[in-house]
């Protein structure tokens, strides 16, 4: 039998040492476009542990230094994608980004690039929200798996596995600010929405492919994408919209039917 | 026009553009690079019907292709209706204008007209 022991006394005190607070500089990009306030950057010091993420840092600086800082929180747990920022000029969300991983004293948060910004962190995200939409993220079909003689739709681990990973996408909107055609190209439908379009033309219940198909193949559709990758690269839930747009290509150039 | 299509256009004119160019590559390897730019080998060249008429679909190919290249990059860079219906048009003239432009040497030459 496992026993497990209570630590002894000199260990908890050698736990304290290794866990004295170190201080870091947090820099956060200040702005408010509403009001013409140009971008500039206030500086907090913030006294952090091992396990303090940036959230908390800058949750920190609301509490007890500047309550005006504006950002996006919710869950605090990676699920609920609000708050989305470039950390140290990398898109992460800063609730699951630990200060300790960033291996640096200065940690800059801005807001995310590609998205109008609302003030200080925090972006406006109608535009995703909108694309995410016009891609109808929703099963299709004319029948309902809820009559009496009708029963569920089987559907196999393998057909589960075709797009189970997209189906994880939080709609944080990292993908989108990674992405180098969304900087100049602002009717593009982007990485996110391009993903959810994959997710539901490979679901086997669903019969809406001719009409998401018809959706992205425009000129500021899946062909604006020039595979630079970095969508996936950021994304926190391991969704890899880079793949989804080129299986997506494989139905539209008649690879795949 | 769909833009599947005119992106599988793009796609064919460039492994198009690949095989053709090999060609007029090798036929330039038939002889010294210098003697290839003798006055009475190029104009053989275009007197040779098979080989003028590569020339000239690889000119098309390369219009196209390089032309809608160019919308594509045009597109992004900038957005509107007015002027995506300008950079659409206009990169279709000026892929007209460069394959005549194009062809009247091609025809030009080959007719012995220089
Ligand atoms: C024969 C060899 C060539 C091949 C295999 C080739 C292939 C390609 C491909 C696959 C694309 C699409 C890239 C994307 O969507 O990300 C592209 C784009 C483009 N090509 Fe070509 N091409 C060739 C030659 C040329 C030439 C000679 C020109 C200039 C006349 C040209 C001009 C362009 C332009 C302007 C673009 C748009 C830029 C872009 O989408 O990245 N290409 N080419
Ligand atoms: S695909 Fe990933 S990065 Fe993009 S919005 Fe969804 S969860 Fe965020
Ligand atoms: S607060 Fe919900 S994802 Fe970060």
């Amino acid at each position: 039998m496992a026993v497990v022991a209570a630590p002894k006394p000199s260990e908890e005190s050698n736990a304290k040492t290794t866990n004295q607070p170190n201080t870091i500089t947090l820099r956060i990009a200040r702005s408010n476009p509403s009001e013409g306030q140009e971008s500039a950057f206030s500086e907090f010091q913030i006294p952090v542990q091992k396990w303090t993420t940036v959230l908390e840092a800058i949750l920190y600086v609301k509490q007890n230094l500047d309550h005006s800082v504006a950002v996006r929180y919710s869950c605090r747990q990676a699920s609920c994608g609000s708050c989305g920022m470039k950390i140290n000029g990398r898109p992460a969300l800063a609730c699951y980004t630990k200060i300790s991983e960033l291996n640096s004293n200065i940690i800059t948060v801005e807001p995310m690039n590609n998205f109008p910004i609302i003030r200080d962190l925090a972006v406006d995200f109608k535009q995703l929200i909108a694309n995410h939409k016009k891609m109808k993220p929703f099963i299709i079909r004319e029948d309902s798996e809820v009559t009496s003689e009708s029963k569920e739709f089987i559907q196999t681990p393998q057909d589960l596995e075709k797009f189970l990973q997209f189906s994880y996408c939080i709609k944080c909107g990292l993908c989108n600010s990674a992405c180098p055609t969304m900087a100049t190209d602002t009717s593009f439908i982007g990485p996110q929405g391009l993903a959810q379009a994959y997710r539901y033309v490979a679901d086997n219940r669903d019969k809406g492919k001719d009409d998401r198909l018809k959706i992205i193949d425009d000129s500021h559709g899946i062909w604006r994408c020039h595979f630079a990758g970095s969508c996936s690269h950021v994304c926190p839930k391991g969704v890899d919209p880079a793949m989804a747009i080129q299986l997506l290509r494989g139905y539209l150039l008649g690879f795949k039917k | 026009m769909r833009e599947s299509i005119i992106m599988k256009i793009h796609y064919g004119t460039a492994l198009g553009a690949v095989a053709l160019v090999a060609v007029h590559i090798l036929m330039r390897m038939s002889q010294k690079f210098s003697d290839s730019l003798q006055y009475q080998n190029v104009i053989a060249n275009y007197h040779f019907l098979p080989y003028a008429l590569m020339l000239e679909a690889v000119l098309i190919l390369l219009s196209v292709h390089g032309f809608n290249g160019l919308r594509v990059i045009l597109l992004e860079l900038k957005q509107g209706s007015t002027y995506e219906k300008m950079i659409n048009y206009g990169s279709l003239a000026a892929m007209a204008a460069l394959i005549a432009y194009g062809s009247r040497t091609i025809l030009m030459a080959g007719m012995g007209v220089s």
